[in-house]
Order: C-alpha cells, then structure tokens, then sequence
C-alpha cells in the first residue's frame, strides 16, 4: 500500500527559535495520526505546514493526488493548493469561529464548499446541506439558524459538517475538542470517530488530551521543543512509554 | 470658467484616471486602483463618477446627469452644475442627445448606442465585501476566481425569503471571468448591460475604476432551480402607460393612494409627448375637459 501522506524532513524556525525540526512520519489510507506534546512544543506548526498554513523552511510533503501521482503541496502553486484545501482536505480548527462563517446560517456554511467546488442547484445543495447536519447531530430545523445561535459543541459539530460535505481524503484537526465540556466532548469524540470509520478517512489530529487520541487515532507521536521524540502505536506509547518526556507526559494525566 | 482647469481635475490627475480606465477596459470587470482625489463635494455624492467623466469629457461633448433616472434630483442637479461651471460643457436632459451620460443607479430606458458612455457612480465596488472582509482575501479570490461564496449569499437569500431577494447590486459575471458589482441598479437593468455603449464605474472613496467595452458578455449569478429574473413593480405607468420599463412607486395621500411612474424621467416625457398616456394621466385629462365643458 502506498501513503497517502509523505512528510519529509520538515524543519520550520520563527528567526533563531525552532518551531518544529526534522519532522518524518508517512500516514496511510484510513489512517488517524495523533500529536502529541505539550504547548509550544510545536504541535500546531507542524499541522499549519502540513495544510498549507505556514511554509517550511525545509522538507517536502507529498500528497497522493486523486490520479495516484504524488505532489509536493510546499511548492506547489497556490491556486492548486486552495484546490486542495476545499476538496481533498479539510481542517478543522480548534475554535468554531475561525472555521465556520457567522454571519451565515448553518446550512449555507455547509453548501459553502459545495458550491465553491461548482454546485449550482439550490434544492440540492441544501438537501445535502440537510443530510450533513443529520450525520452530526444538528436537526433539520435549525438549518437556517446561524452559528451565533449554536452551542459551542454545536458549532464544533457544525464546523466538521462543513469540512467533510465535499468527501475529503484527509483531515487536518486542530485540538478538536478544546474548551469543550466532558459530556461534550465524549459525544464528540463518538461521532468522529463514526465519521472516520464510516467515510475510511485519514486524519491528523494535533492535541494535548490523551484521551482523545487514546480513542481516535491508530498511531502516536510525541513531540517535545520542536523535536519528534517518541512515535509508535497508540497503545503502544501509551501503556509503555519509553522516552522520559512520555512517560512524564503519560503520568500527568490525572485518574477519577 | 477660466479660473479651473477643464472639468476641474489638473491634466497629469486625468491622465492618470484614464489609463486606469483603457486598463479597466482591457480586463472587463475588473477593479483597477486609482489614486482618487479629493472632491469638492463629500464622499458618497458620486466622487468616483465625476471624476470618471471629468477624465472623458471632451469640450465637444454633451453631458447628462441623472440621479435614479431623474435629472431634477439634488445630487443629479449640483453634479451638472459642477461640470457646466467648470467645464462649460452642453447640458442636456434627454438620453439620445447626450455623448457622456453620469448616472446614480440606473440605465436609461433608451437604448445607448455606440458613440455613447455611460459613467456609474460606485459606492462599494466589491461585490464580495459583506461576506469576506479582508480586501487581501477578496483580491485573491478575484485573482484564483473563487466564486463559491458569491453564491452563499444568494442561496442564503433564498433561505431566508424564499426567492432570491437581491434586488439592487445583484452581482454579474463578466465575459465568463469576474464576479462584478454593477453599482446599486435595480436587476431590472442588469440584462440591459450588454450594451452598445461604453460603460464605466468609478468608485472614489474606495478608490476602484472598472469598466465593460461594448457588447461585453454580462451574465446575472442564479442558481439552476432558481433562475435570475429582471423584475419589476407589476404594473403600467400611470403617466404614459408604458409596460416595459422600472417603475417608481409614489405615494399619494394617507388614504393608500399610490400611483407608479417611470424613473427614467426622458423616457416618460417623450413618450407623453408622442401622445401615450397612462391610466392616471388619462383620468386627470378626462377630468380636465368636463371642468372646461
């Protein structure tokens, strides 16, 4: 099997300070891939460079295109990679309202992306827009409501509505279920990784929760100052820890 | 007259607004930067437009000013006193007799021909500013021809009304590549922009020049189930009876009375004059003869 995602050797620096550095992983077809660390250990900067957000200073990130040829996305030219970005990828942001548009009512927020990849049917769009809010839990008649007037998990649940409409390949999650409460977020939780398993997306999920990815994602890898200092299976890393900073991070959590 | 330059502006100013103007030409639909001056008059009265003409006018030409198809409204009348006083130009209010004509949302119901400019006055040249507010994003946007959001606003309109409500600035798709504001004009006008005539946008605060050639494809944004449509109010005029042009509605007394005319102020008149007469119009001259009888 062939990746879809190839990251090489990605190193970004703000000036002298490192953001991330030597960054190496390959993530497969229906793969979720958790990320790990603590704040500034350069979790968030190596997702913005995977996604296009922010251009590394080294390193090549190939994508498998829908032809099976493989594309470095780092230079590639940027209308092809906002193609990307509204088709093949998604990415869901840690705050509602940096990914949805608020002065927009839901269901337009969904058909958003429909119609930036060239739907022009109004009873279609929003018949999808419809089904898309049923997958994630918002009824039907709140599809004409803006996001203003949702909860927050609403708006999260929204939010991934939005992104996955068009049927992307890969998607990027930024904390996901940050500043959400408990019950909240396990719902969440449940429901993407429905999602994922339903739809055989991939996924990389940068968080510091480790229950999140104790429940999401197949594989794991711990990053500490910019560096990727443990990778392996979820379990794996979870239940044997080998580098001292995960076993830090391991026994941090607290147990209810 | 001679204490100004002609038409107000200084030459090196006019030069400079037409070569924005043969580049807006040269890529319809597309917003080209300008360094706008001040006006003497405040923005929002048409600094845009009347520099647009200041620009095109020639000592030969004829000049019309209308403001919502009239010529007697404040800003359509200081508008041509400004360009009488300071460029001495003809002043005209009839359509056909005109070679540059200023407008503030509308077109003349008059078909213009070749030898012709119209100049609008823009108040917010892009068309996707209330849904984007970044101008670096909008540019882009414009530039990689992401379009998709134009229609958010559109179907959020049918969410919402049930219809596509936009009824003024309805957005435009030039020559199959710009998304364009044609300037507050009822949708009514929007098809009529496929024109002989040269036409030109001027936006002065915000500092945008655009512009169609003749004949240049404009095509309304709609949805496939939703068809764009030109409407209008449902009804004859009630000064010369005509059934195919826009309408303003006027209110008559605090009973309810209403009756609609013509905005285009030169298209009703002539049609009065070549005997046309509406139901109102025919009532008041039928009420006339029995007071003289």
């Amino acid at each position: 099997m062939t990746p879809l995602l190839k990251v090489e050797n990605i190193s970004k620096f703000y000036g002298r300070r490192i953001g991330c550095k030597d960054v190496n992983f390959d993530l497969y077809p229906g793969e979720v891939m958790g990320i790990v660390g603590e704040s500034g250990s350069g979790k968030s900067t190596l997702l913005n460079c995977l996604a296009g957000f922010l251009t590394p200073e080294t390193g090549e990130v190939l994508f498998e295109m829908r032809d099976g040829a493989m594309r470095d996305t780092v230079t590639m030219s940027e209308p092809e990679r906002r193609m990307l970005s509204r088709t093949d990828w998604a990415f869901v942001h840690q705050h509602a309202r940096d990914g949805l548009r608020m002065n927009v009512s839901a269901g337009g927020n969904v058909g958003e992306r429909l119609m930036a990849v060239g739907a022009r049917h109004y009873g279609n769009i929003r018949e999808e827009a419809i089904d898309w809010l049923g997958r994630v839990e918002i009824s039907e008649t709140r599809v004409d409501d803006r996001p203003t007037q949702f909860s927050g998990g609403m708006q999260q649940r929204l939010q991934i509505a939005r992104n996955l409409v068009t049927g992307p390949r890969l998607v990027f999650m930024d904390e996901p279920t940050g500043g959400l409460d408990v019950s909240v977020q396990a719902r969440l939780l449940d429901l993407l990784r429905g999602l994922v398993r339903e739809m055989g997306l991939s996924a990389i999920i940068v968080t510091h929760d480790l229950a999140v990815v104790r429940l999401l994602a197949d594989r794991l890898m711990v990053m500490k100052d910019g560096h990727v200092v443990e990778t392996g299976l979820t379990d794996q890393v979870l239940d044997d820890p080998q580098h001292a900073y995960t076993q830090l991070l391991v026994s941090s959590v607290l147990q209810v | 007259m001679s204490d100004y330059n002609f038409a107000y502006l200084d030459e090196q100013t006019k030069r400079m607004i037409r070569r924005a103007i043969l580049k807006g030409l040269a890529i319809p639909g597309y917003q080209v930067p300008f360094a706008s001056r001040e006006m003497p008059m405040p923005y929002g009265w048409g600094t845009g437009g009347v520099q647009v003409s200041a620009a095109t006018l020639t000592p030969d030409d004829t000049l019309r000013v209308i403001d919502q198809g009239a010529d007697d409204t404040t800003n359509a009348v200081s508008i041509r006193k400004f360009f009488e006083k300071t460029a001495g130009v003809q002043a005209t209010e009839e359509t056909a007799q005109a070679s540059v004509i200023q407008t503030r949302h509308r077109i003349p119901e008059e078909d213009l021909r070749e030898d012709q400019i119209l100049v609008y006055q823009v108040p917010i040249p892009e068309p996707l500013r209330f849904l984007e507010p970044s101008e670096v994003e909008t540019r882009k946007m414009h530039s990689l021809e992401e379009y998709g959001l134009m229609h958010v606003k559109l179907y959020e309109d049918i969410a919402k009304h049930g219809a596509i409500a936009t009824s003024y600035a309805y957005p435009v798709k030039v020559e199959g590549r710009y998304v364009m504001d044609p300037s507050p004009i009822p949708k009514f006008d929007n098809p009529k922009m496929e024109m002989a005539a040269i036409q030109l946008f001027g936006a002065g605060r915000e500092q945008r020049i655009y512009a169609l050639p003749p004949y240049c494809q404009v095509v309304s944004l709609d949805f496939e189930d939703y068809p764009f449509e030109a409407s209008k109010a449902d009804h004859a005029c009630d000064m010369c009876g005509a059934t195919n042009s826009y309408l303003d509605e006027v209110i008559m007394d605090d009973a309810g009375n209403r009756m609609f005319v013509c905005s285009d102020t030169d298209f009703c008149a002539s049609r009065r004059k070549a005997g046309h007469m509406g139901a109102q119009a025919a009532a008041a001259s039928a009420a006339l003869k029995e007071t003289a009888a």
